[in-house]
C-alpha cells in the first residue's frame, strides 16, 4: 500500500525499541516456500540464471564425456563458434531481418483486424453472435493443415507467411480481446449513458481505453505465437529466413546451425516479451500505485 | 401545488427466471419533493438499487408513472447525477481530469471546463489530490471525486447507490458530515439508497423502508432532527428512537417474507 493517504505513517521508526522475535507463521516452513510468499530481485535472478548456467553445464558434460554423438548434440562451444561465424558473415543478420520483417507484418495485419472486430463483438451481442461461433470453428481447425492450402494460394512469397501467421493469431486474438473488451464493468458504462454519452462515444472514450492494459495483454501473448507460425512457415516453404536456414542445415547435418538458430529465436521471443511489458510499464503508468 | 420533482406512481418491474418472470418491484409509490434528501432502506434483494437504477433511466420498467418534473423519464440524462458504489473513476485520467471528463461530455465550453472541475474538486477538500491517479487514490478520496465529478455539471437530483458501502466506519462518517454540508449549502434533490440504518437518519429528510418479495415501499419514517446535523446528534434519544423504529420496520418486513415461503 502506498496510497497518498496519511503523512502521519511515514514517520520513521523508533530504532530504539528492540523487536521482538518474530512468531514462525505457515506452520514451520521457510519464509519463501510459504504460498505467496515475496522473493527479493537478487534472489530471483540468481536462481533463474543458475537455472540456465545448470542446464549448460550439462549440455556441456553430456558433449564432453562423449556420451552423445556431436552429429545429435554438438558442443555448446561449437555452436557458439559457428553462430559467431555466421554472425561475422551476415548470414545470421540477414536471416533474422527478414523473418522479423515476416513476423511483424503478418502480426501487425492479424492484430489491425482482430481489435476492431473483438471491441464490436465485445460490445454488441448481435455482432457477437455473427462472429464468434465462426471464429471459435476456424479456432479449431490445426494451422498447419493450412500450410499446403496457403502455398496453393500464395507460393512461396511472404504473402504466404503473413497468411500462415494471420491464420494462428487472428482467430485468437478476436476471441481474447472480446474478453478483455468484457471486463469493462457495467457501472462504467452506465456512468457514459449518465452523462449523456451517445453508444459509439462510450465505445470510443470509456470502453477502449478501459480495456487497452487487457489488449495490450493480449497481443503480448499472441506475439509469440506469430513468431511460432513464421517459423512453421519458413521451415515448410521459403528461399530465406531463419525457420529456411534450418532446413537447409538439416539436409547438410549442421546440428550446431540448427541448434544455434533454435536458441536464437528464443532469444529473440525473451527481447520481444521483456520489450512489450517495458512498454506496458511506460504506457499504463497510471495503473501503478506510487 | 407545484409539480413534485420525481413522481413515482404504482411502478412494477418484472425479471426474467429460469421459472418464467419474477417480480422485483410492486407498486411503487412516492413523490421526492424539490430539494428532498429522501433514503431508501431495506434488506439486500429487496430492489432499492434497481430502483435508483430505473430512476437514473439506466433500467427499464414495466409499468407505472415516472416523471421528473413533470415529464416522463425516457432513459439517462444529465438532469441526474448518479454516484456508484464502486466509485466508477477512470482510471487513466487524475482525479481532475475525471471531473473534466463529465464536463466536457455535458457539453460546457472548453473555456470554463477547468475552473470549472477546480471548483468541485475543492468543494470536496481534494485539492491537494487533483493530479493523482485513482490507484493512488483511497476508497474515501475516491467516492469524493466521483461525487464532484457527479455534481459538476449541476444536476438538480443526485442518485446515489449506497456510495459508502464498500468504506470502513471512520470514512464512512466523514463521508456522510462531508455530503451534508454540501447538501445543506447547495440544495438540491437527493434519492440516497442504503442499507446502514444510522446513515439513513443521519443525512435524510424522510425514510422510505422496502419490504422483499416483490420490493415494495412498506413504510415511511420522516425525520425530525434539526438542520444542521452533527454527528453527536448520533447519540440523542430521538435519533437512537428512529433508528430503532426503523430497524424494526425493516426486520418486520423480511419476517413477512420469510412467511410467505
Amino acid at each position: 500500500m502506498s496510497t497518498l493517504t496519511d503523512p502521519a505513517g511515514a514517520a520513521s521508526p523508533d530504532r530504539s525499541v528492540t523487536p521482538l522475535p518474530q512468531p514462525k507463521i505457515g506452520g514451520g516452513r521457510r519464509g519463501a516456500f510459504r504460498i505467496g510468499a515475496g522473493l527479493s530481485r537478487p534472489a530471483y535472478l540468481g536462481i533463474a540464471v543458475a537455472v540456465f548456467a545448470g542446464l549448460g553445464a550439462l549440455w556441456w558434460a553430456a558433449t564432453a564425456s562423449g556420451l552423445v554423438k556431436p552429429i545429435f548434440l554438438p558442443a555448446p562451444q561449437a555452436v557458439w563458434s559457428r553462430m559467431v561465424e555466421l554472425a561475422m558473415d551476415g548470414t545470421l543478420w540477414a536471416d533474422a531481418a527478414i523473418s522479423v520483417y515476416r513476423m511483424l507484418a503478418g502480426f501487425a495485419i492479424a492484430s489491425a483486424m482482430a481489435i476492431p472486430i473483438g471491441v464490436l463483438i465485445g460490445c454488441f451481442r448481435p455482432w457477437e453472435a455473427a462472429v464468434e461461433p465462426l471464429v471459435d470453428f476456424v479456432r479449431y481447425m490445426p494451422v498447419v493443415a493450412f500450410v499446403p492450402l496457403t502455398i496453393l494460394w500464395a507460393g512461396t512469397s511472404d504473402g504466404q507467411k503473413f497468411l500462415i501467421i494471420w491464420i494462428g493469431t487472428f482467430f485468437q486474438q478476436v476471441l481474447m480481446v472480446m474478453d478483455n473488451v468484457k471486463r469493462v464493468s457495467p457501472d462504467f458504462v452506465g456512468l457514459g449513458r449518465t452523462l449523456g454519452l451517445s453508444e459509439s462515444r462510450i465505445v470510443t472514450r470509456i470502453v477502449i481505453p478501459s480495456s487497452l492494459p487487457g489488449i495490450w495483454d493480449t497481443l503480448r501473448i499472441s506475439i509469440g505465437w506469430a513468431w511460432t507460425w513464421l517459423v512453421l512457415a519458413e521451415l515448410v516453404a521459403a528461399t530465406s529466413g531463419l525457420g529456411y536456414r534450418i532446413t537447409v542445415s538439416q539436409r547438410y547435418f549442421q546440428t550446431q546451425t540448427i541448434i544455434g538458430y533454435i536458441l536464437f529465436l528464443g532469444i529473440l521471443g525473451l527481447v520481444t516479451d521483456q520489450g512489450m511489458k517495458a512498454l506496458e510499464r511506460v504506457l499504463f503508468r497510471y495503473a501503478s500505485r506510487r | 401545488m407545484s409539480e413534485p420533482k420525481l413522481r413515482i406512481a404504482a411502478l412494477d418491474k418484472w425479471f426474467p427466471s429460469k421459472t418464467g418472470l419474477l417480480q422485483v418491484l410492486s407498486d411503487i409509490s412516492f413523490d421526492l419533493a424539490d430539494n428532498e434528501f429522501v433514503s431508501l432502506v431495506g434488506t439486500s434483494g429487496c430492489g432499492k438499487s434497481t430502483l435508483l437504477s430505473i430512476v437514473a433511466g439506466l433500467e427499464d420498467f414495466d409499468g407505472g408513472v415516472l416523471m421528473s418534473d413533470g415529464r416522463p423519464i425516457t432513459g439517462p440524462g444529465l438532469d441526474r447525477g448518479v454516484v456508484f458504489q464502486s466509485y466508477t473513476l477512470l482510471p487513466w485520467l487524475t482525479a481532475l481530469q475525471n471531473v473534466e471528463f463529465a464536463l466536457r461530455a455535458a457539453g460546457l465550453p472548453k473555456s470554463e471546463i477547468r475552473a470549472v472541475a477546480r471548483r468541485h474538486i475543492e468543494l470536496v477538500k481534494l485539492e491537494r489530490f487533483a493530479d493523482a491517479y485513482p490507484s493512488q487514490l483511497s476508497g474515501g478520496m475516491k467516492q469524493r471525486v466521483a461525487i464532484a465529478r457527479a455534481l459538476s455539471y449541476r444536476p438538480t437530483m443526485l442518485l446515489m447507490d449506497e456510495p459508502f458501502g464498500a468504506l470502513d466506519a471512520l470514512t464512512r462518517h466523514q463521508m456522510q458530515e462531508l455530503l451534508t454540508r454540501i447538501w445543506e449549502e447547495h440544495r438540491l434533490t437527493v434519492l440516497f439508497v442504503t442499507h446502514d440504518v444510522e446513515e439513513a437518519v443521519y443525512l435524510s429528510d424522510r425514510i422510505l423502508v422496502m419490504s422483499i418479495g416483490p420490493g415494495r415501499i412498506r413504510e415511511t419514517f420522516h425525520v425530525g432532527l434539526a438542520r444542521p446535523r452533527r454527528q453527536d446528534m448520533i447519540a440523542s434519544s430521538d435519533f437512537i428512537d428512529l433508528q430503532r423504529q426503523v430497524i424494526t420496520s425493516i426486520r418486520e418486513g423480511s419476517l413477512l417474507a420469510d412467511a410467505e415461503i
